[in-house]
């Protein structure tokens, strides 16, 4: 008989925590749907993916009522089109809609993967490319995008950086608020196998279709440390790591049973602390319960290092595979001690982004001033993405340059989005810096071959 | 098939006749109980076999879910391995 503790444990975590899986993530290639013409390819990348998740949305709600455990999302990632659309990459827009018209037809929340890897250089057709990022953006609903400038091998590209800066601006002023910014990521060091949106696609290293799976439950952490008020952080880290080993056990059975059931390989379980804008559902009042006045204090980036190692240690051993971006996630807007901290004017940019040197991933869901220029948000990317590059880790930029928008403002962005009061960025120029283009060189310690 | 089958709420007479009775009409065999009382709350576990059980489990589970507003307590049923995942190494 199972214990009665571990039984009404589990319930509470679900009912009273937010415990979830926050994705089940098809990656599908799409590498097979490359034909002669924009309009061929495109009508192909609709019928694989329509084909190739039909059973995705049925099956994920099957198993969540099955195990009693909501699931979230369910996603498709898928190879980054840009490699699609090579042969007439101004066209790429045609996939777009294709892609958000799956999308729609399948009934999932996002699709990921209208991305573009110009890490150590930007090819002619990729330059084509990301010129169709903001329209695309605007014109769907679904559809994620992201764009790699970095890697720790190949150092970064920092014309691509300085490309992307402008197209967060040109994207922020096609949409309501700078809403389709909200689906546009910049990384340094993407990984092949990201459950999470909006940086998701589908690696062309990948089997031809993968089931990853991304677990949440920042609220069960939280909950569990409110009990041991008095603990030191050796304790404290040891709780973390067993709450984070239960919550990974779920992600791993969700994953291994839809795959197994859809008929495709499990990947990997996505090891990430994800909040919401829910109450009882946030990261950052797990540094709060840690003994933080406030997140965004000194003293936040050793508690965010110890969280996000702990969450890992434990979840590294409930699953057979790991992968994607595994750690705390710090989205501002996400996150509502996050969203508190930001109003109270608590957490600025500079401690965001020092946060970032020890978790996953980096920037995120963060608004600025609609007038800040894109020389500014570019040298912020080139900032993040250094912190990837030099510390070999996954880092990103997804901020939104909310246009009319002032310090002080808030944006609201609805759902799981959440809201983000308008943050001060430094008003000294980067101009010169960003328009000098090159690459940033990689570091001399990722030479290890 | 095995299941967990979870009942909470305020304590009152008739709950694991009614509860018992629901099952039974749906040919799942109870195999072990265990309930309890917390102040004037009422709770209790049961692990059951579904697998005569002519519905599939999402189906059960939302028609227990459904039984339990009828009865005035919350009812759940799952499939005993989301605990076991959690719960065993």
């Amino acid at each position: 008989m199972l214990n009665t503790t571990d039984v009404i444990e589990t319930i509470e975590m679900i009912e009273k925590e937010h415990l979830d899986i926050r994705t089940v993530t098809m990656g599908i290639s799409l590498l097979p749907c490359i034909r002669e013409s924009a309009e061929e390819t495109a009508q192909a990348v609709y019928e694989r993916v329509v084909k190739g998740a039909e059973k995705l949305v049925p099956t994920a709600e099957q198993l969540s009522r099955e195990y009693g455990i909501p699931i979230v999302n369910k996603r498709v990632s898928v190879t980054p089109v840009s490699l699609i659309t090579a042969a007439f990459p101004e066209k790429s827009a045609l996939v777009a809609l294709a892609l958000d018209r799956a999308a729609d037809t399948l009934g999932i929340d996002f699709l990921g993967g209208y991305s573009a890897l110009v890490h150590k250089a930007t090819a002619d057709y990729e330059k084509a490319f990301l010129s169709t990022i903001p329209e695309a953006l605007a014109s769907t609903q679904k559809l994620c995008a992201s764009v790699n400038v970095g890697s720790s091998r190949s150092g970064i590209n920092m014309d691509a950086v300085k490309r992307v800066g402008e197209l967060i601006k040109e994207t922020a002023s096609l949409t309501k608020d700078g809403l389709g910014c909200a689906k546009f990521v910049a990384f340094c060091n993407a990984v092949e196998d990201n459950p999470f949106m909006a940086g998701a696609f589908h690696g062309v290293g990948e089997a031809d279709c993968v089931i990853n799976v991304g677990v949440s439950g920042p609220g069960v952490v939280q909950h569990a440390l409110s009990f041991v008020p008095e603990a030191d952080l050796t304790e404290a880290a040891e709780l973390i790591k067993r709450t984070a080993f239960k919550i990974t056990r779920a992600g791993q059975l969700v994953a291994k049973e839809a795959a197994r059931r859809l008929g495709v390989p499990f990947g990997v379980v996505d090891l990430s602390l994800a909040p919401t804008p829910a109450r009882g559902d946030s990261v950052a009042h797990i540094l709060e319960e840690l003994g933080l006045e406030v997140v965004g204090g000194h003293g936040t980036t050793a508690a965010l290092a110890m969280l996000n190692d702990a969450v890992k240690k434990g979840g590294v051993m409930a699953s057979s595979r790991v992968g994607g971006l595994s750690g705390a996630f710090i989205p501002v807007s996400e996150d509502i001690g996050m969203i508190e901290a930001a109003e109270r004017g608590a957490i600025s940019i500079d401690k965001l982004e020092a946060m970032t040197c020890v978790c996953s991933v980096g920037l995120d869901m963060i608004a600025v001033p609609g007038d800040t220029p894109a020389s500014t948000i570019s040298a912020m990317l080139a900032d993040e993405a250094a912190i990837g590059m030099v510390n070999n880790k996954t880092t990103a930029v997804r901020i939104i340059p909310a246009p009319g928008k002032k310090v002080g403002d808030t944006v609201n962005f609805g759902g799981l989005l959440g809201r983000a009061p308008v943050l001060p960025v430094h008003t000294g120029s980067a101009e010169k810096f960003i328009s000098r283009g090159g690459i940033l060189p990689a570091p001399i310690h990722s030479f290890k071959n | 098939m095995k299941a967990v089958v979870t009942v909470t709420g305020t304590d009152r007479k008739g709950i694991i006749a009614q509860v018992s009775a629901f099952l039974c009409e749906k040919e799942i065999n109870i195999l072990d109980i265990s309930q309890t009382i917390m102040g004037d709350q009422f709770a209790m576990i049961m692990l059951v076999d579904a697998s005569e059980c002519k519905e599939d489990l999402a189906t059960l589970s939302a028609e227990v879910a459904e039984m339990g507003k009828r009865i005035g307590m919350s009812v759940r049923l799952q499939h005993e391995d989301i605990f076991n995942a959690m719960h065993t190494v």
